[in-house]
């Protein structure tokens, strides 16, 4: 049996007497693309928390690739090679677009907290960062500070710092959110290109970039997964159908 | 060479210059003391805004490094008077860079767990601590007194004793000049970016790889080698240090300097540097009241130009590039400035005159050259509501025809 990339083990989560997760287990095979998907309020991004140490577990084990994320701090689970995007754009405001991905792509790098060498000397990390710039539709926008940008523009950038360095496990929280159709399918075709032997888990609310992208698709209600399985799988299974996917598969058959 | 290059070339080449070339415009002692102590200032500003502007750690104690790396000058200094070390005076400073840093290394262990308001308590803590060793310890800081030494000691290598202000001028300039290009240099590398994006957005710091703590923690060590250095300078202008430089009200001065030039801005602390130190040494000789004068500048600028002074030159000479700006915005550039010089005449007469009413003080009038104005009676009032009726109403007028604002 192959190791899988990310592993929860009964990973549960409360506040106080509410119980936000209760009892996840999971597993996201190597280079597999996982989607969750769930009502709102499921506890999606709260599992994002969890897995990278932006909220302390109540109980349970998070693996990446074998190794316990128990007691790691969120910087030391990035350089394990998980990355993440966040739900709410969450960039370096007033930096510009091409320094927020140099920000990125700093330690992966190599770079270190290096006070001895000059930014603009650093050739190969800024042709990456002008590189993920072009990827994403940003390439006039380099200059322009990140706060400045339209929102759009934002969930671009946060793709971009997620995706920059060439993590090995890549957690996208709605990368589409609030995106045209035509910034989405840009969207997704850049996830679909970086994510080729990688892992990729995301949350999505579009039904049709989950089931364009995902080899695999979990659900996730109340803060317990109902079912996993292929796009195909959980199409068909009635109790998906009924607690959440209803009209929108209807749709998509239709 | 890229255009952006060559100016920066220029702005270093021209600042060294103009560092050069101050001593022969500036005639009297008085003059150059002030400008050492400016440049003192400008370096002491800079480290501090490498915390507030660059990491946005707002600390309310950063004294504690400079006026502890005065103390570790004064003293090596003192050894060097008794023969007991042999060390350059022009390398001392350094000391007090590194008992700066020390002392950085050691606190701001501490103080970095935090960020924001937490740290700001933390850093205003840790102040008042230090103040009050340096009341318990008076073998080494000399109580109340302070500590004080020679610096026209030691061998003297090619002359030069620093017997005079102007060689203390120029020992301040070099420091300066080497302190401001190390920390702009500074500014231009991935170790200055992570500190932009600390300040930005902490908690994206972590999820990009890094330890938020530890790049504050870094910033601050190097921030208290750079404040440490204008420490020992200090020490070595004065020939005393004293609690004082320790204090609250040092850690106050910078950040208002800093404040009031702009922290957005590289050169932001370097023209709140002068600004402030003007006010300090050149006003107060004329009035005691500059410090009221001081809070009244920092209100405006606090209110009116919240960029400091630094946003307004940005944002003056951006509106002034483009083509045929000038002949547009002179005349409101013209009305505001005349505008401003009423309404200070105005706060100033209004200030002066009440000072005088009411410290009862022997120098009751007021005197400019010829013109006498008596506090008691109501004409200086008379004037002073005059000009700022005068003032208000230009404001006005200079808001009606436009431009100006593009310039705010």
């Amino acid at each position: 049996m192959t190791q899988a990339a990310i592993e929860l083990r009964g990973v549960t989560k409360s506040y106080g007497a509410t119980r936000i997760i209760r009892g996840v287990d999971l597993k996201i095979e190597r280079g597999e693309r996982h989607a969750l998907i769930g009502p709102n309020g499921a506890g999606k991004s709260t599992l994002f928390n969890l897995i990278s140490a932006r909220t302390p577990l109540s109980s349970g084990e998070v693996l990446l690739n074998g190794t316990s994320l128990r007691g790691l701090a969120p910087h030391q689970i990035c350089r394990l090679g998980l990355s993440r995007s966040f739900q709410i754009t969450n960039v370096f405001p007033r930096l510009s677009a091409r320094e927020n991905l140099a920000c990125a792509l700093f330690w992966a790098g190599g770079h270190g907290h290096a006070f001895w060498r000059r930014l603009s000397r650093m050739k190969p990390l800024l042709q990456r960062a002008d590189e993920v710039l072009h990827d994403i539709g940003l390439a006039e926008r380099a200059q322009v500070s990140a706060g400045a940008l339209a929102y759009a523009e934002q969930r671009a950038l946060e793709i971009g710092m997620t995706i920059a360095a060439g993590a090995e496990v890549i957690l996208l929280d709605e990368p589409t959110a609030g995106m045209s159709r035509s910034e989405t399918a840009r969207a997704e075709a850049l996830i679909r290109k970086v994510s080729v032997g990688r892992t990729l888990v995301m949350v999505e609310h579009d039904m049709s970039v989950v089931f364009e992208l995902a080899d695999r698709i979990s659900v996730l209600v109340h803060g317990e997964v109902v079912a996993t399985g292929t796009p195909a799988t959980i199409r068909a299974n009635p109790q998906v159908q009924e607690a959440y996917l209803g009209k929108v598969v209807e749709a998509t058959h239709a | 060479m890229t255009p952006s290059h060559r100016d920066l070339l220029l702005g270093w080449l021209g600042f060294a210059l103009a560092l050069a070339l101050l001593p022969l415009a500036l005639q009297s002692d008085f003059a150059l003391s002030v400008a050492s102590k400016i440049g003192i200032a400008i370096v002491f500003a800079l480290s501090y805004n490498m915390l507030l502007g660059q990491g946005g750690m707002l600390s309310f104690g950063h004294a504690v490094y400079s006026g502890l790396g005065g103390y570790f000058t004064i003293h090596v200094l003192a050894a060097v008077n008794d023969g007991r070390v042999d060390l350059p005076v022009s390398l001392l400073p350094l000391v007090g860079g590194l008992a700066g840093m020390g002392f950085a290394v050691l606190l701001g262990w501490v103080s970095t767990r935090r960020a924001g308001t937490t740290f700001a308590m933390i850093s205003l803590g840790i102040g008042e601590l230090v103040t009050a060793c340096v009341l318990m310890v008076p073998a080494f800081f000399g109580g109340e007194a302070g500590i004080s030494a020679n610096r026209v000691t030691g061998s003297a290598w090619l002359g030069i004793d620093f017997a005079s202000q102007t060689q203390m001028y120029y020992l301040i300039a070099a420091w300066a000049l080497v302190c401001v290009a190390a920390m702009h240099y500074l500014t231009r590398t991935p170790f200055g970016r992570l500190a932009n994006a600390v300040r930005d957005n902490p908690e994206r710091v972590a999820f990009v790889g890094y330890s938020t703590r530890l790049v504050r923690y870094q910033l601050m060590v190097l921030a208290g080698l750079f404040a440490g250095i204008s420490g020992g300078l200090a020490a070595l202008n004065n020939e005393i240090v004293t609690i004082e430089t320790v204090g609250a009200h040092a850690s106050g001065l910078v950040l208002l300097m800093v404040f009031i030039g702009g922290m957005g801005y590289f050169t932001g602390p370097i023209i709140g540097a002068i600004v402030v130190t003007l006010l300090q040494t050149v006003v107060s000789t004329y009035t005691h009241a500059w410090l009221f004068y001081f809070g009244l500048l920092f209100l405006v600028m606090v209110l009116f130009a919240p960029g400091g002074f630094a946003s307004l030159l940005a944002g003056g000479s951006a509106t002034l590039r483009a083509p045929g700006a000038l002949q547009r915005t002179l005349p409101s550039l013209l009305l505001g400035l005349v505008a401003l010089a009423s309404l200070l005449a105005a706060s100033v007469l209004a200030v002066e005159s009440a000072y005088r009413l009411w410290s009862g003080s022997a120098k009751a009038t007021l005197a400019w050259g010829t013109l006498q104005l008596d506090p008691a009676s109501a004409s200086p009032w008379l004037v002073a509501a005059v000009l700022t009726a005068l003032g208000a109403a230009l404001l006005v007028a200079c808001g009606r025809i436009g431009p100006a604002k593009e310039l705010a």
